[in-house]
């Protein structure tokens, strides 16, 4: 309250050298009051500093030819060279091509299904059927990707996996799937809604426990269906939840999985399954092109962050709903 | 928050909508299928005679009940290193991620706290930019924490997706009535942190631990990236040897005797995989059935405010 009064006081004098006398003063006072809380940030900050924002620091050695013998501020400058080295490269476009597709593969087929299975475990009036199906369907969001993986080649496996075995049986010649460079998208992306659709329900669950039951009796009564009821009722009520998650997705468009690829990737489908972050590490942890290495990263992180801001402002103008 | 709704029961349903209900469970029912089915094949793989598994005998029930497989990978010592330093990071790691992560979340739950904007602004930025791997590497190796324990603990300490979920919870439930009462009584901020903030905060300290334990025990990349000596591995690390990296064997000029001890022994590792698959989930799936609600809660409380 008293310092409500005094920024009232402060506001009314309109000289702007007090003005700037004032700010420094106000923020002096709030720095007083709230020290404390200021303290209780400083470690956390200091992790953040040094292992997230440390990180950005060496970010440079993209624009450089790093030498671990001079470090990282003392490398000499070469500008652009790692980025046009990477556009000219053989490999560039393949692997641009797969990270791309494996991207849009993955949002268009997975997108849908979390808000489908929602939309049916919404209408499910027994508690206990309900309750069984969220249960085993978050299950698998917990298995490791190492294990995922691990349960992918094993099932696969061309002499003994249980779907070859399940071909066989039919009279099928047996297919090794993880060598079929054609095949390793759907592999990808199939096991990937298979271990993430439940948990992705939740949010559109919650959502739609939040509709105003009004709503429904007001359908009821106009002699609406099941189905025109989640049509006119649920789809547009949970829309803005769709809206932002559809932004959250694409916030992590380019960056998605670099573990499960490389877990996937082996020899004979490396010409689909070689994507941008299984380069980075081959670059450079594996060849040791450190700067050539980070500026591919870089390179990626980039239309990262420019796909966020502008589907971001897009949604802003169509539908008012926006993250920031 | 209840997901049970009154349906007004006195307009009866019509017949689209008996058809429409019996789709639904039909359909949830194939759900179901696809989901369990996978995970439950792994389970009756594990307990049951390798060979039968390998040629496709098993289906549904599991038959020649054997636990070779688990006596085999009990004598396994790598598996156990691993499990013990998995334990080790998971432990440590976790109670690190929570204590930072309350600390900041507290001051960014006050509505009239003066940094609150930029320090959520400079935790929000570390969602969608990073470093990357090179430069975090880079970074690593000249603070010297390179094939430490240090590192799998300290790189990544704080998630701001779960700040984002602490202050959340925080600002709902910590109201600034009770703060001023305990100001008046000469509560100092850090005393009321302690004594008040953190005992009120149970569930989101639940929900806390639990997503940092269950990151930490699956995680893989950080002992790929930056851990050189074995028995330093966490455990996925060590399985991802076993399940997938298949092994190159010298077949040239072995004994008849050799090759068909060499195909057993391979069958029996292909067999031995399932038990893996199992032992390796195992503290996630016995624990899983009564934190799956405090996940939810996780979901509900973070998706207010992306």
């Amino acid at each position: 309250m008293l310092l409500k009064k005094k920024k009232e006081q402060i506001n009314s004098e309109s000289v702007t050298l007090a003005e700037k006398k004032s700010f420094k003063r106000r923020f002096m006072i709030a720095f007083n009051r709230d020290k404390e809380l200021y303290l209780m940030c400083l470690l956390p900050l200091i992790f953040v500093f040094i292992f997230d924002y440390g990180p950005m620091y060496g970010i440079q050695i993209a624009f450089k030819k790093f030498s671990g013998a001079r470090g990282i501020w003392g490398s000499p400058w070469v500008g652009f060279e790692h980025f046009i080295r990477f556009l000219e490269a053989p490999q560039f476009w393949d692997i641009l091509k797969n990270t791309l597709y494996l991207s849009i593969y993955s949002l268009i087929a997975g997108f849908p299904f979390p808000i489908i299975l929602a939309l049916l475990v919404n209408q499910v009036r027994n508690q206990k059927f309900k309750k069984t199906v969220q249960m085993m369907t978050y299950a698998p969001h917990f298995i490791s990707i190492v294990v995922l993986c691990g349960m992918i080649s094993v099932f696969l496996h061309p002499s003994t996996g249980i779907i070859n075995n399940v071909l066989k049986s039919f009279g099928f010649e047996p297919i090794f799937f993880l060598a079929k460079p054609e095949m390793f998208a759907d592999i990808y992306v199939w096991s990937d809604i298979w271990q993430n659709t439940g948990w992705g329900m939740i949010i559109y669950l919650a959502a739609l426990s939040s509709i105003n039951p009004d709503l429904y009796e007001a359908a009821k009564i106009d002699g609406a269906s099941r189905l025109k009821t989640i049509w006119y009722i649920e789809i547009p009520s949970i829309l803005p939840t769709i809206v932002t998650l559809f932004i959250m997705r694409t916030g992590k468009f380019m960056s998605l999985g670099f573990q499960k690829a490389f877990l996937l990737q082996n020899s004979l489908n490396i010409e689909s399954s070689e994507i941008i972050a299984t380069y980075v590490y081959k670059i450079g942890l594996q060849n040791g092109q450190f700067s050539y290495s980070a500026a591919i990263g870089l390179f990626n992180t980039i239309i990262n962050v420019i796909l966020v801001l502008s589907v971001n402002q897009i949604s802003k103008k169509l539908s008012g709903n926006g993250l920031w | 928050m209840t997901l049970i709704k009154k349906s007004p029961t006195a307009i009866k349903n019509t017949r689209e909508d008996t058809i429409f209900n019996i789709v639904t469970i039909i359909l949830l029912c194939i759900v179901l299928l696809i989901v369990a089915y996978p995970i439950y094949f792994v389970i009756i793989a594990s307990i049951s005679d390798p060979y039968m598994v390998l040629n496709g005998d098993v289906t549904f029930y599991p038959r020649g009940f054997t636990l070779d497989s688990y006596k085999e990978i009990f004598k396994n010592s790598q598996i156990w290193t691993g499990y013990k330093n998995s334990m080790i990071y998971t432990f440590f790691g976790t109670i690190l991620n929570v204590s930072l992560t309350m600390l900041i979340a507290f001051p960014l739950s006050r509505n009239y706290f003066s940094g609150r904007k930029f320090i959520t602004g400079i935790l929000l930025v570390t969602m969608y930019f990073t470093g990357g791997m090179i430069p975090t590497y880079l970074l690593i190796q000249s603070l010297n924490l390179y094939n430490t324990f240090w590192v799998m603990i300290f790189l990544g300490a704080v998630s701001a997706y779960n700040v984002i979920i602490a202050r959340t919870f925080l600002e709902a439930n910590i109201p600034l009535e009770l703060e001023e009462a305990a100001a008046i009584d000469g509560c100092s901020k850090l005393q009321f942190f302690f004594k008040f903030v953190l005992p009120l905060s149970k569930s989101v300290i639940a929900v806390l631990v639990l997503y940092y334990a269950i990151a930490h025990w699956n995680d893989y990349m950080r002992g790929l990236i930056y851990l050189q000596d074995e028995e330093r591995y966490p455990l996925q690390l060590v399985i991802r040897g076993i399940l997938l990296e298949t092994q190159v064997q010298n077949m040239d000029n072995a004994t008849a005797e050799e090759l068909t001890d060499m195909f057993r022994r391979t069958k029996l590792a292909e067999a031995m995989k399932y038990g893996i698959i199992i032992i390796s989930t195992v503290p996630t799936l016995i624990i899983y059935p009564f934190i799956q609600k405090h996940f939810v809660k996780g979901v509900m409380i973070g998706s207010v405010k992306g």
